[in-house]
């Protein structure tokens, strides 16, 4: 549990030693949200419609952008196998992996996703289902990444593949947060979907360690 | 029954050289006979006209699409547990005619959509859960072939097989669980089937025909992983042997 | 023959799922027989001790 705790602290020193890393992302996701505005053109009826679905896809892209290093990085400098070899259940190592990610990529895009949905003209009713969703679904975003980001730990062709792995897991994801929002938008009840999403949230939370753990162990022998 | 006999190129070659007039003669006869009585031989729908004979096709390819998925996610977990080279590159032969499959369901599922609900497309649970199915074929594939080392792309591909095998259920309840515009099963139900007898044929005999085929298929392409597996090794030691030739 | 092959008026639809399906079938068998039968040489010229030295 501690070595967990130290992993999560570890990283994000790291994080707030070198920030450019999580403003780059940040500035990802705002420039490619406004690239949808001037892709679909600036009448607000048209941005509102599909404003939670921007914000919503931009953020699962970003977020799969900062996975790509979430492994790669220990397997680069040898630190992978002591997390492997550690006598911390790796499991819970690569728990706190996703904690950390969470806290240092989801935690900023859900600050300023309020501010991209402004500018997308998303509708006033939506502000406070769009961050609830946003919490709710980017534990799991987070969660299948690392899944991603295990198996693809020393693969020839790094990025797109984790696109291809991950994306397919992203989906219901998305479609339950984005349904949400457009229920409340629409004056009908969110939760069902918001139920569907945590329940996806769960799930992930629960085949996550198992699965990238075994992937991280069959990727350091 | 020591499965870890027919490991060997050699012992699997056997194994597939007894199963294999089964297998593909079976699928000969079943495919004639699915074929026959779908186009000729069957009666058209009173609702869908003629174009239920695309049923013949799309039903048993969405049947494979998800009988080879769970035969590589089976294949997956042998691979992890027991590390067994045979479930090894069995994902890695199956996974291309699995999606296949998909691909031949996703398409004429559009073809027949187009002339009952007016559009090529919708989506609606159970075709978006179909199409999550193919994307993750593809990531297999992807994964699987991403690695110096087979044995690393095997496993790795595997863990994703077992993830991705929460889809399966998704897509068999999808129809149940949404209200969707594709038609809940009428063939599995546990009271009478809602299908008329002179369509059941053409379609368990297209369904049985499949599933002969891609056994024949998946024994033959097993082979041809084992032997490439053989060949590199081969290789390998030749080029080792070869050095060490060189330095002597 | 003629309102066989225009499947009541389907034919559009019809023929293209049948046809797409045999040529999808028919190419993996071929395929795959084709990668096993190439392999099979390949692996006798090298246990032979003919083969290429890569």
């Amino acid at each position: 549990m501690n070595a967990a705790l130290a992993l999560v602290v570890r990283d994000l020193r790291l994080a707030l030693r070198t920030p450019a890393e999580t403003l780059t992302i940040l500035a990802f996701f705002v420039i490619a949200a406004t690239l949808f505005a001037f892709g679909i053109g600036p009448e607000p009826q048209a941005l509102a419609r599909v404003a939670t679905g921007i914000v919503w896809v931009v953020a699962l892209l970003a977020c799969l952008i900062s996975l790509d290093r979430l492994f790669q990085s220990e397997a680069d400098d040898g630190s992978l196998d002591q997390l492997v070899l550690a006598p911390a259940s790796l499991e819970l190592l690569v728990l706190a992996k996703c904690l950390a990610q969470w806290l240092t990529t989801a935690l900023p895009l859900i600050v300023v996703s309020p501010i991209v949905a402004t500018m997308l003209q998303l509708p006033a009713q939506g502000y406070a289902t769009l961050l609830l969703t946003l919490l709710l679904g980017t534990p799991s975003l987070s969660l299948f990444g690392a899944i991603g980001a295990a198996l693809s730990v020393g693969a020839r062709k790094g990025g797109a593949l984790l696109a291809l792995i991950v994306l397919p897991l992203y989906i219901p994801v998305l479609i339950f947060a984005v349904a949400a929002v457009e229920a409340q938008i629409a004056g009908l009840s969110p939760r069902p979907h918001l139920f569907l999403l945590a329940g996806f949230g769960v799930f992930a939370l629960t085949i996550t360690p198992f699965a990238a753990a075994a992937a991280l162990r069959q990727a350091s022998e | 029954m020591n499965w870890h006999r027919y490991a060997s190129p050699a012992n699997f070659k056997r194994l597939s050289d007894r199963l294999m007039p089964w297998t593909a003669g079976g699928a000969a006869v079943f495919l004639a006979i699915g074929v026959w009585t779908g186009l000729f031989a069957s009666p058209a729908d009173y609702q869908q006209g003629e174009t239920v004979r695309i049923m013949y096709v799309h039903v048993p390819a969405a049947w494979m699409s998800m009988f080879v998925y769970a035969n590589l996610a089976v294949a997956g977990a042998a691979a992890l547990v027991w590390r067994h080279p045979l479930a090894e590159v069995a994902g890695r032969a199956i996974a291309p005619v699995g999606a296949a499959f998909t691909f031949l369901c996703l398409v004429t599922g559009s073809l027949w959509g187009k002339p009952m609900w007016g559009t090529w497309w919708v989506w609606d649970a159970r075709l978006t859960s179909v199409l999550i199915l193919f994307f993750v074929y593809l990531a297999y594939m992807a994964l699987n072939s991403a690695f110096d080392e087979p044995e690393r792309g095997a496993r790795a591909s595997a863990v994703l097989a077992l993830v991705g095998a929460i889809n399966l259920p998704i897509i068999k309840f999808s129809v149940d669980w949404w209200n969707t515009l594709h038609q809940p099963a009428s063939i599995t139900r546990l009271d009478a089937p809602a299908v008329d007898p002179s369509m059941l044929v053409p379609l368990f005999a297209m369904a049985v025909g499949f599933t002969f085929f891609f056994l024949a298929v998946a024994l033959v392409r097993i082979r041809a992983e084992l032997l490439e597996r053989r060949l590199e090794a081969l290789r390998h030691a030749r080029v080792a042997g070869s050095t060490i030739v060189e330095r002597a | 023959m003629a309102a066989f092959l225009d499947m009541g008026g389907y034919a559009a639809f019809v023929w293209p799922a049948w046809i797409l399906s045999a040529v999808v079938v028919a190419s993996i068998a071929m395929t795959s027989v084709r990668r096993l039968k190439s392999l099979e040489r390949e692996l006798a010229e090298v246990e032979n001790g003919r083969g290429e030295r890569p």
